[in-house]
């Protein structure tokens, strides 16, 4: 019998054999850590005594979050960071520099076959490029900076096989939320899910990263997408020979979707899983419009967003609010004329972070608002007041949405 | 710490109690202090309650409880309320290991949530693997952890484990 991508990866890394349900000890290829989680890992790394860390090459801080700062406290957690990166000689992307699960694939760090773990729910998005990526606290990561090891619990899979061919206007995204609230938000809990299929296929590494980003969404350990041409492109064309493929595997569950009629979806508040077809949700005005975070910020997400409002103008009375992922993305935008469409329309362009994603600075909502974001959270209280509220819908959504001032399906405009 | 847990200040909440719920993220971002996270403990859910807990007390979840972000702060505010034990119907992943780490107990029986109603108190023996509700004379197995996660427990969390070993829970000795 055939092994699953993920047991196939902990087999490897754990110099052993990882079967479903063992609890191996595996080596970390890379580590990182942010703003929110890096402090309590520092300090936790600094209660162990230890004085090095195991290989300062492989881990990697970013400060995203909540950047540049916003108070004094922070700031002191911003250089507390800084100086340890500093003495320890780790590598850190600092203000201005993009999302760490944007950078981390963009500059590198990720490749087939990898085990990343993060400190952050979202680091299952590397999946995307056939690692093992999983998110953690900040005491699990100290362990990694101290031994470049964690135990894991190799997690059954759960195979997702999206057939057929995506309609026009209906992204990546779309089939993300469609998933989760088909399969609730707990439906993965402790599972790997791997997506798989012509949809998969056909779509870009772009895409494959917004949906492995919300595999957590469902519970999951991580999600997982096989190699294939498109995955040896985004990683500079050179085909190394690390194909990571399930063949024959045992799965805890196959469950087949033919996406070929599929509407753009919607996740309503306050739950992920609360989802809907855009054209059913009726009419809610919006006060914030957000085109940003790891999920969708990428060239591909402005670059659609940027194509539907050529030309016009953003609703009165609707803040949108763009933050492009990383440096390099925001360049690219800019070359590519999108950020002059954008201040153009009346959109506000802010600097590459997370944005008001998780409710600290670039745009928090007061009581008895309202936004719609392509971000991947609409728990309450995320971007702001626990009276306000969060719609989770795709780039082209949330920017017809921002034309018209009410959520709009964008197949419409 | 792994002693017999006996309390019949319980605490119940609803199912899918995010992270974001149990320390909203503005606080994270401006301390790492357990004491004045535990002033915002739960804040979203239910404004009062850092007030309302004592030393001691239980909280009682539903499903998914833990959801969302995979910040430490969240079992953290709760260890610095003095919160003993979180009993649910199911946990989040990063949640659940993440309580563990700090020392934390998390129990996850479905039954033993189902049949408990305010007033009762909660009988927790996490070596024998047992919980026990004293009004219903019922007691219930709870699915026993690897040893390893046991003796991290029991040592009060993994960086208390290493203080006081030498070695990582799973490192061999």
């Amino acid at each position: 019998m055939g092994q699953t991508i993920v047991e196939k990866i902990l087999t490897q890394a754990s110099h052993g054999k990882a079967e479903t349900g063992d609890i191996v000890v595996a080596d970390v290829d890379y580590i990182m850590a942010h703003d929110g989680t890096a402090p309590l890992a520092i300090e936790a790394f600094g209660e162990f005594g230890a004085k090095k860390v195991w290989d300062n090459k492989r881990i990697i801080l970013f400060i995203d979050h909540d950047s540049p700062s916003d108070s004094e406290e922070l700031s002191a957690l911003h250089e507390m960071m800084r100086s340890f990166a500093k003495e320890q000689g780790i590598k850190l992307y600092d203000v201005g520099q993009g999302v760490c699960h944007q950078l981390m694939p963009e500059q590198g760090y990720v490749r087939p076959g990898y085990v990343v773990a993060g400190a952050d729910s979202h680091t299952c998005t590397y999946g995307a490029l056939g690692a093992f990526s999983t998110g953690l606290g900040s005491s699990d990561v100290a362990a990694i900076f101290l031994s470049g090891r964690l135990w894991f619990r190799v997690p059954e899979t759960m195979k997702f096989v999206l057939q057929g061919k995506l309609p026009p206007m209906v992204a990546p995204k779309d089939v993300i939320l469609y998933l989760v609230g088909e399969t609730g938000a707990d439906g993965a809990t402790y599972k790997s899910v791997e997506f798989t299929g012509s949809i998969i296929r056909a779509m870009s590494v772009d895409g494959r990263l917004t949906v492995c980003n919300m595999a957590v969404e469902m519970g999951a350990k991580d999600g997982i997408v096989a190699t294939d041409e498109e995955t040896f492109r985004f990683l500079g064309g050179k085909r190394t020979g690390e194909d990571y493929v399930s063949d024959d595997a045992v799965y805890a569950s196959v469950k087949e979707y033919d996406l070929s009629r599929l509407e753009p979806q919607i996740a309503c508040p306050n739950m992920v899983d609360n989802v809907k077809p855009v054209s059913e949700v009726g009419r809610v005005e919006i006060d914030q419009a957000v085109l940003g975070s790891c999920t969708n910020a990428r060239l591909s997400d402005l670059e659609i967003a940027a194509r539907m409002i050529k030309g016009k103008k953003v609703a009165e009375g609707v803040r949108f609010l763009i933050i492009p992922a990383s440096q390099t993305v925001y360049l690219d935008a800019l070359r590519g004329g999108f950020i002059e469409t954008f201040l153009e329309a009346g959109a506000t362009v802010c600097n590459p972070g997370c944005g008001p994603c998780c409710g600290l600075h670039q745009g928090i909502l007061a009581a008895g608002e309202v936004a719609v974001s392509t971000t991947n959270r609409n728990f309450v209280g995320r971007m702001g007041s626990r009276k306000s509220e969060i719609y989770l819908a795709s780039p082209a959504t949330v920017a017809a949405s921002a034309l018209t001032g009410v959520i709009t399906d964008p197949r419409g405009v | 710490m792994v002693d017999r847990i006996v309390s019949k200040n319980l605490h119940f909440f609803g199912d899918n109690i995010s992270t974001d719920l149990i320390i909203p993220g503005k606080y994270k971002f401006k301390t790492t202090d357990p004491k004045e996270l535990a002033q915002h403990a739960m804040e979203d859910a239910d404004p009062e309650f850092s007030k309302k807990a004592r030393e001691g007390d239980i909280i009682i979840g539903g499903e998914n409880f833990g959801c969302g972000s995979s910040r430490e702060q969240a079992p953290l505010a709760l260890v610095g309320l003095g919160i003993r034990a979180v009993l649910a119907k199911s946990f989040a992943r990063i949640f659940y290991r993440n309580a563990l780490n700090l020392g934390l107990p998390v129990i996850e029986n479905r039954q033993v949530v189902d049949d408990l109603v305010p007033g009762d108190t909660l009988e927790i023996d996490l070596k024998k693997g047992a919980i026990r509700n004293p009004r219903l004379n019922r007691t219930y197995p709870i699915k026993p952890l690897p040893p390893f996660l046991l003796e991290m427990l029991e040592a009060d969390g993994l960086v208390a484990y290493y203080k006081k070993y030498g070695r990582l829970p799973w490192q061999k000795a």
